[in-house]
């Protein structure tokens, strides 16, 4: 057990949840998080969706790392990944439909996704197997979140709603307040975006 | 004035290292170089170039060419409301504009404690010397918003727009858009209901200290370009209201007249350039032209140029010397396709009855380009004749 968690591997699944975190310190992924983090609950569900798909494709290519001939390496992760993602996408079709719609296209877009190929490149191609799911771990959920926070205030002040519900009570908007429509605009997520990063940095001074 | 130079230098040691108002620095440092030139200039030596004038003055001629058609706006707010109350004949020259400047003054001195106070509170944090740019932007930004809009909405867009639009690029001077557009953006994006929406924005509709008129709930009225948009083919103002700028629209940007004073005031001191004010309206109008003449627009170029904030954004917003293309040919490229532009969202696009603030926001991406294009032609042509001698 003390094996199993060892330093090394403590690091590979806690450092991308903050000093190497995918969104705010490699700025990969940035399409995704702002396409899908409207809302909350689709929010969510892309960041497991990603979690569940970087670590099993990190433990798979880790597995089979020695015999893939290096020179068409990359498309033998481009299937891996692809056939991971298509059973995400028709898990989440047959079990939540609705979150599923309203994903779209992002689901099958994940395997553009950079963290991905970023992660099987740097760290699945050169790692033991456990380490390298702990990294796809980490880094998936590093950007899911960022992309809760990032759905929680655009939800919230877009929207008024957290996961569908309202929260803003009806006395405020009796009172003259207003949702602010650029919250559901995928340009304002990059402001945001900008703003968590802006504090991620300036709360780790390292980073600078 | 000798008093008050007395006053600043009475007060100076409070707000110096160890002064008990040391916190406030910013504050006194900005209002003592607003009022008085500062003695301390750039080095005689060197390759510094001397001017009379600086950037605070500069703002402070800008200002002056506003206060024209922020005076006409405000009497044009309590006109509209008297005329939308069916009350006109029992109004008063002075009771309407009255109620008009109780009903702009509170959007003035919210969008300068708010971006003046950030500007302030930034220049403390960094230590930096206070730079005035929010002097031109706060009253601009009051001047190009409906006389309805929410006070708090009006705060949040005016942060917004310093924080964003200008502090993160570094300043004043810095930033690549216009800041009092980038606020209008805000409030056009985020909260579109009250800034275009029913119709109901556009006119006061409550007295205020037992001014003005109570307006029907029923009432709404459109502005020209919102009447276009909807499908009209005639106007129901006549030309010469437009001139005069008698229509209901944002507070400061109706009057062609008002506006007209300022432009001479900008161009005879020549703080705007007129290669770019006089090109906007050569893009705007042959842009109007051309669309008349294949039957899209009911307007004419005329029409096109005096309706909306098409003036206003020409003479006040598209010379900004900040954000505006700086080479002389570039000026030209960068007026005209404005002028084009807006015109082209106004008729093409449905949605935006009006385009100026787009298409201004936009050339601003581009003037960079347009400089950088024209700066690498100039110096390719001379490194030409240089070789061919």
């Amino acid at each position: 057990m003390s094996q199993l968690f060892s330093k090394a591997n403590r690091e590979a699944l806690v450092n991308p949840l903050n000093l190497n975190n995918p969104i705010a310190v490699q700025v990969l992924g940035i399409c995704s998080a702002l396409a899908v983090t409207a809302q909350l609950e689709p929010a969510i569900v892309m960041g497991l969706s990603v979690t569940i798909i970087t670590a099993f494709s990190n433990l798979i290519i880790s597995l089979i790392r020695k015999s893939i001939p290096n020179r068409i390496r990359i498309i033998v992760q481009l299937v891996v990944v692809a056939a991971l993602v298509t059973i995400v996408s028709q898990v989440l079709k047959a079990f939540a439909y609705d979150v599923s719609v309203q994903l779209s296209v992002y689901v099958g877009l994940i395997i553009t996704n950079c963290i991905l190929m970023g992660r099987l490149e740097a760290f699945a191609m050169m790692n033991k197997p456990w380490p390298s799911f702990l990294d796809g771990i980490g880094n998936g959920i590093g950007y899911a979140i960022i992309l809760v926070i990032v759905g929680f205030v655009r939800e919230l002040l877009g929207s008024g709603t957290l996961f569908g519900l309202q929260v803003i009570p009806d006395w405020c908007y009796e009172h003259g307040y207003m949702n602010n429509g650029m919250m559901t605009m995928p340009a304002m997520s990059l402001i945001i975006v900008g703003c968590v990063i802006w504090a991620h940095r300036a709360y780790n001074k390292e980073l600078n | 004035m000798n008093a008050l130079r007395k006053y600043f230098d009475k007060i100076k040691p409070n707000f110096e290292e160890g002064g008990k108002l040391h916190a406030f620095r910013s504050l006194y440092d900005g209002f003592d170089t607003f009022a008085f030139v500062p003695n301390t200039t750039a080095g005689r030596c060197g390759t510094h170039v001397h001017d009379a004038i600086d950037s605070k003055r500069i703002m402070s001629l800008v200002v002056i060419a506003l206060v024209p058609a922020l005076l006409f706006g405000m009497y044009n707010v309590g006109y509209q409301n008297a005329l939308a109350a069916g009350q006109l004949e029992n109004a008063t020259f002075w009771g309407m504009f009255f109620f008009g400047f109780l009903a702009v003054l509170p959007k003035l001195i919210v969008s300068y404690v708010v971006g003046l106070g950030i500007e302030f509170t930034v220049a403390q944090w960094k230590n930096e010397e206070i730079q005035e740019g929010f002097l031109v932007s706060g009253i601009i930004i009051p001047m190009i918003v409906p006389v309805n809009t929410p006070l708090w909405i009006l705060a949040i867009a005016v942060a917004f727009s310093v924080i964003f639009a200008k502090e993160i690029f570094g300043g004043t001077g810095m930033n690549i858009f216009n800041v009092a557009l980038i606020t209008r953006a805000f409030l056009f994006f985020s909260y579109p209901s009250s800034m275009t929406g029913d119709d109901t924005v556009w006119v006061a509709q409550n007295s205020i200290c037992g001014l003005g008129f109570d307006v029907p709930d029923t009432f709404s009225a459109a502005t020209p370009l919102g009447e276009i948009a909807a499908g009209a083919t005639a106007l129901s103002t006549s030309f010469c209201d437009q001139v005069i700028g008698l229509i209901p629209g944002s507070i400061g940007e109706t009057s062609v007249i008002a506006i007209a004073l300022g432009a001479c005031l900008l161009l005879w001191t020549g703080v705007a350039s007129w290669k770019t004010m006089l090109s906007v309206f050569v893009g705007g109008a042959c842009t109007g032209w051309f669309y008349n003449a294949l039957g899209l627009s009911p307007l004419d170029a005329c029409q096109h140029i005096v309706l909306g904030g098409f003036c206003f954004g020409a003479v006040f917003m598209a010379t900004d010397p900040v954000t505006s293309a700086r080479t002389e040919g570039g000026k030209w490229i960068y007026g005209f396709l404005i002028g084009f532009i807006a015109v082209t969202v106004r008729v093409l696009n449905p949605g935006y009855p009006e385009g100026m603030m787009l298409a201004i926001l936009l050339m601003n991406l581009f003037a960079p380009l347009i400089d950088y294009c024209f700066v690498s032609r100039n110096i390719s042509r001379r490194a030409k004749r240089a070789t061919s001698k």
